[in-house]
């Protein structure tokens, strides 16, 4: 143990976090894992639905899509958070309860932080996809229709798989976001890395070895992502036969959004 | 010039003679409220080959898109094998766009090679030519996938079967194209100026397979102002300007006797 006057750092505590965490601070560290990637992939359906929105005939459609961008990115997650959890519980409209599936019980606030990851995420992802299937060349959507593809069985065989490319690298960048992001639901009692490490600072006040330490899991968790993605972008280039550019790592360390962020956005 | 068939105030179901395989009356079209196809009618008989040229905005390549309703047609009609393309009468007579489905299932028969190849770059040269026979035609993969090596061989891309299109030149990526739309068996293949956006080099080698295909008896309307080519396959060389045809005739008569100033004038500056 170092100790000195104005330093103080307990490298074997320290040292015992990161190599062998806590089974608490493991299942907190699955609980930011999982959330994270449900919250995603629904994102991610949810999203095309709202692209297609946006290019709907309809004008009402477009509209709806519209606002709801506007709604979910213009208010910070953070009291979007709050409010699902506590707001719709004490207005009386909807109280988040455990719920058993099988062997599993999925807890009532993390089913509210799910939600509310999703339903923000799905704005950005829906601006993300539709930029996306714009920039696919029109002429796409014209070439399947002349091999007598409708507009719908062209924009699904041909246009949709070409804009995954375009998708991609934001996607990328929402995701590492989203991670980071899930610990904002320690404020509605989710268990997830952050709160448990903030559990574990109160008892043992090594509150500088375990906030460290967490901070270590989040860059290795959004580490490996971003050799996955980079790994998923190669697959992508090689499958349009173009051969990988430099991987730009900038992209990883860049933040399209923050906790106060309340700007509309790009 | 005769409207085949009637004339076109004639019902859609008009009888259209068995050999026209594009029948066109009288088409207009505008974007916005400027007029960009004046009234244009167009015979094309079963294997003829019909090369249109004219100057550029003249309204060529909007009239291709009209033949398989890419565009809309706000005025006459366009018939393709005796059917009206694009739109259907309702039980009270009047003229209706057709449902999705039935607007697809005519453009199956109709092929389009667009200037800029418009090559699905994700999918081999391979899958670029079986997509549309399996997901439209229903054809097995193994079937399509042996129909299309045939294909490629007969363009002259055997060796390209697995290659990805961004790994091809200008000219293999347009006789890409060129077997993806045979892949479908069309009756029609409409080419707008298929070796414009070509290096010099390749222009013969995309113009050998269109000429090919018509000494095998293919219907196909093609822009272009390769006057070789033109002077070589066309049966009719049709001349358009300002949204209309000024004149059409066989190629010797209308590039060495044309009838019109405006022709004469195009013809000396493009050769
Ligand atoms: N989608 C469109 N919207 C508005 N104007 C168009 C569109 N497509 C073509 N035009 C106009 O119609 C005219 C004819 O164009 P086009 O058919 O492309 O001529 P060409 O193929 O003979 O060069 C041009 O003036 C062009 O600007
Ligand atoms: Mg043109």
């Amino acid at each position: 143990m170092i100790s000195t006057v104005g330093l103080h750092f307990d490298g074997r505590f320290f040292w015992t976090s990161l190599l062998h965490p806590s089974s608490a601070f493991l299942q907190g560290l699955w609980a930011t894992v999982y959330m994270s990637v449900v919250a995603q992939l629904l994102a991610t359906v949810l999203g095309l639905a709202l692209a297609l929105a946006r290019r709907s005939k309809v004008g009402v459609v477009r509209g709806v899509a519209w606002s709801y961008a506007w709604m979910m990115r213009g208010t910070p997650l953070l009291v979007q958070l709050a409010l699902v959890y506590f707001g719709l519980a004490a207005a009386g409209i909807y109280r988040f309860a455990n719920l058993t599936v099988g062997p599993v019980t999925i807890p009532g606030e993390v089913q509210a932080a799910i939600l509310t990851f999703t339903l923000n995420e799905a704005a950005y992802m829906g601006e993300i996809i539709r930029a996306a299937l714009a920039a696919v060349d029109p002429g796409q959507m014209e070439a399947a229709m002349s091999t007598g593809m409708t507009p719908s069985r062209a924009m699904r065989l041909v246009v949709v798989p070409q804009a995954v490319r375009f998708v991609i690298p934001p996607l990328g960048n929402d995701f590492n976001a989203l991670m980071k992001n899930t610990s904002l639901a320690s404020i509605i009692g989710v268990q997830e890395m952050f709160l448990v490490s903030e559990q574990v600072s109160s008892v043992t006040f090594n509150t500088f070895e375990i906030y460290l330490v967490a901070s270590l899991y989040y860059l290795g968790l959004t580490t490996v992502w971003s050799v996955i993605q980079a790994v998923i972008e190669r697959r992508i280039d090689r499958r349009w036969g173009i051969r990988r550019e430099p991987r730009r790592w900038s992209a990883t360390w860049s933040r399209r959004r923050t906790v106060l962020d309340v700007g509309l956005g790009a | 010039m005769a409207a085949p068939g009637g004339s076109a105030e004639g019902g859609p179901d008009v009888a259209v003679p068995l050999d026209l395989v594009v029948s066109a009356v009288d088409v207009h079209k505008s974007f916005r409220d400027v007029e960009v196809l004046k009234g244009v009618s167009l015979d094309v008989a079963r294997g003829e080959v019909v090369v249109l040229i004219g100057p550029s905005g003249s309204g060529k390549t909007t009239f291709l898109r009209c033949i398989n309703h890419l565009e809309t047609v706000d005025q006459g009609r366009i018939y393709v094998n005796g059917r009206l393309v694009g739109y259907r009468t309702d039980r009270r007579g009047r003229i209706r766009e057709e449902r999705a489905s039935a607007i697809a299932r005519q453009r199956a028969d109709i092929g389009f090679v667009f200037q800029h190849f418009n090559l699905y770059p994700n999918r081999s040269v391979l899958d670029n030519v079986c997509l549309g026979p399996r997901k439209v035609r229903r054809v097995s993969r193994d079937e399509a996938e042996r129909a299309g090596r045939a294909l490629l061989r007969r363009v002259g891309l055997g060796s390209k079967i697995d290659a990805h299109p961004a790994q091809l030149s200008g000219g293999q990526k347009q006789r890409v194209a060129i077997a993806r739309a045979l892949a479908m068996q069309p009756k029609l293949i409409l080419f707008d100026e298929p070796t414009s956006a070509l290096d010099p080099e390749m222009i013969g080698e995309v113009l050998t397979v269109i000429r090919d295909l018509a000494s095998e008896g293919m219907t196909m309307v093609v822009v272009s102002h390769e006057m070789g080519f033109a002077r070589e396959v066309a049966d009719q060389v049709v001349m358009m300007d300002d949204g209309a045809i000024v004149e059409k005739g066989r190629p010797a008569e209308l590039f060495d006797r044309p009838a019109h100033e405006r022709t004469r004038a195009f013809l000396a500056k493009i050769l």
